[in-house]
């Protein structure tokens, strides 16, 4: 035959994020006509936000608008988990259900670009998510003090974050049976891995046990580094520990996501 | 060799416990449309993932478009296409924007991308669609999107996984005039059915499987000559003559025919049966109004082969 000699264009980089980028604006031309991730993304933190706020607020800070200081930061990491959490898998997942995925598996294109987009759309949609949430902050009172450059990087971290803990509903996503699975398994790590921190207060004024799981919940790390950044205080080792869970998550839940997607039968 | 569009040689899949495809050899050369029969269970959907590279067989090779599945798959999937119950496009967005997007996918640029959508959408009739969410589609628009969205790259070899499942005879009978155009333009197509009729309109060869294996293969004639004779059917305009009719079948063909109060019809064995009975009946001066002489249907060569009516309902899809 006498095209066997042509070789198919290599999975070079920079086609593989075009191919990532064409399907990551495929997942928020679905999204903009489904916004349930938005909402769950703005409403479940913003939810958290005002309860704990008005609940405890007194009691822990002595005033609402210092405890606002301290949980704010931590709302913010939350967006991040939570968007991710129900979109990219469900989404994921319902491909795999209907038949997409098996058009995109026998197009040439990388088998990372689908999850790679559909991560990738997860991204705009916090950033969505972080502004409204931002919005909502500001309007109750929350202010930056550590100047604009800190609290971009402290968004840059929550998101950064947020990304790589997408991998990991990717994984269930790729792996799980049914979307209402991944919701089932998504919601059971919320509770641990989201509240199992220290979004409402410091780890120290917590029980031994519960205190050394929020010490080591990488949630914790980037909520922490969040609110150093953000309130203009010193971040410590935080900042640090938050980069090398994201390249741990990442480095980890990435590759096998990727593999249980071209194994996927 | 003549190029092949597709070929396979001792394909084999296992799930399990389960036997999916035991050794199926296949050869289609390059612009023939390829009917895959077999009843729910067979391995025909096994067979298509694995060409479309979707499934890495256990043993065997499969070659399409002149590329190993197993060891070139990146060469394949430039070169096909998949279309039918396991491919699908986004409900959400408008047709135009299904097909944009593959496009990109493939490389062409936008502008490209945008002329090569407006291109397929006119010629499946989907211009006025084009711009509508595909969810608003009725089934055959979305058949014939899907089969459009699958046409973006041009593909040399389509997998068609039951392409008109659950569309109504006219919806049908304007895919099958699409599908006719592919194998035209020189597009090999795989097509795998339920329907005997879908294969015996559009399929150059069948290949009939049962239980993973090959059971039958050739042209539809083919098949239908080798599992029965012919049968012959005379219909008579009184039906007082139906009786002599019937005599000379049964005379000639030495078997017993089946009869209604006008028509009588016998299986017939040798090549010159037709004619002796012809002449009989000129010569007994019946008066026919219709004689003819047909292959048994595909249905009924299927039936035979796969032993259908006996086989267990419980065999993995």
């Amino acid at each position: 035959m006498t095209t066997s000699t042509i070789a198919p264009p290599p999975h070079r980089p920079s086609r593989q994020v075009r191919h990532s980028l064409i399907l990551a604006r495929r997942s928020l031309a679905k999204t903009s006509r489904n916004p349930g991730a938005i909402v769950n993304g703005v409403v479940t933190p913003a939810l958290f936000l005002v309860l704990f706020l008005y609940l405890f607020g007194t009691a822990i800070a002595g005033a609402t608008s210092d405890y606002l200081q301290y949980l704010f930061p931590g709302i913010l990491v939350m967006g991040a988990g939570l968007t991710g959490l129900v979109s990219t898998g469900t989404n994921i997942n319902i491909d795999l259900k209907n038949g997409i995925t098996d058009r995109f598996r026998s197009l040439p294109i990388s088998r990372l670009a689908p999850l790679l987009g559909s991560v990738l759309a997860d991204v705009v949609r916090y950033l969505a998510a972080a502004g409204v949430l931002y919005l909502i902050g500001t309007l109750l009172g929350f202010r930056a003090q550590g100047g604009f450059a800190a609290a971009l990087a402290a968004v840059g971290i929550a998101v950064l974050f947020g990304f790589c803990l997408s991998w990991i509903t990717v994984l269930i996503g790729v792996t799980v049976k049914s979307a209402e699975a991944v919701l089932a398994f998504s919601f059971l790590t919320f509770l641990p891995l989201q509240l199992g921190t220290s979004l409402a207060t410091p780890a120290t004024s917590l029980p031994g046990w519960l205190a050394s799981w929020v010490g080591v919940n990488p949630v914790s790390a980037a909520m922490d580094a969040c609110r150093a950044l953000l309130n203009g205080t010193p971040a410590g080792d935080r900042v640090t520990t938050t980069l090398l869970w994201c390249a741990a998550i990442f480095l980890l839940f990435c590759p096998l996501a990727v593999a249980a997607y071209g194994r996927r039968e | 060799m003549a190029d092949l569009g597709l070929e396979t040689h001792g394909l084999a899949k296992r799930f399990g416990r389960t036997t999916a495809l035991d050794g199926v050899d296949i050869a289609l050369p390059q612009g023939r449309v390829l009917g895959l029969l077999g009843p729910n269970g067979a391995g025909k959907t096994t067979l298509v993932r694995i060409l479309a590279t979707l499934l890495r067989p256990d043993a065997g090779v499969a070659r399409v478009a002149g590329y190993d599945v197993a060891r070139q798959p990146a060469h394949v999937r430039r070169h096909i296409a998949l279309s039918g119950q396991h491919a699908s496009v986004d409900e959400e967005i408008d047709g135009r924007a299904n097909l944009v997007m593959i496009g990109r996918l493939l490389d062409l640029s936008g502008r490209d991308a945008a002329h090569r959508a407006d291109e397929l959408l006119a010629r499946f009739g989907l211009t006025e669609a084009g711009a509508r969410r595909v969810a608003t589609y009725s089934g055959g628009m979305r058949r014939r999107l899907d089969l459009a969205v699958s046409l973006v790259g041009r593909p040399r070899v389509v997998f068609l996984d039951e392409p008109s499942a659950g569309l109504d005879p006219a919806r049908r009978e304007e895919l099958w005039q699409m599908i006719r155009d592919l194998g035209a333009d020189g597009v090999t197509v795989l097509l795998t059915t339920q329907y005997l009729e879908e294969a015996d309109t559009l399929a150059d060869t069948v290949t009939v499987i049962d239980q993973g294996r090959v059971v039958a293969a050739g042209t539809p004639a083919e098949l239908k000559r080798r599992v029965g004779g012919h049968t012959v059917t005379v219909r008579v305009n009184d039906p007082a003559d139906a009786d002599r009719a019937a005599t000379i079948l049964a005379a000639v063909t030495g078997h017993h025919p089946e009869r209604s109060a006008r028509q009588v019809a016998v299986p017939v064995t040798r090549d010159d049966d037709f004619f002796q009975i012809t002449a009989q009946l000129h010569r007994q001066a019946v008066d026919v109004s219709e004689l003819s002489l047909r292959l048994p249907s595909l249905d009924e060569v299927f039936f035979a082969l796969t032993n259908t009516a006996v086989a267990p309902a419980s065999r993995r899809s």
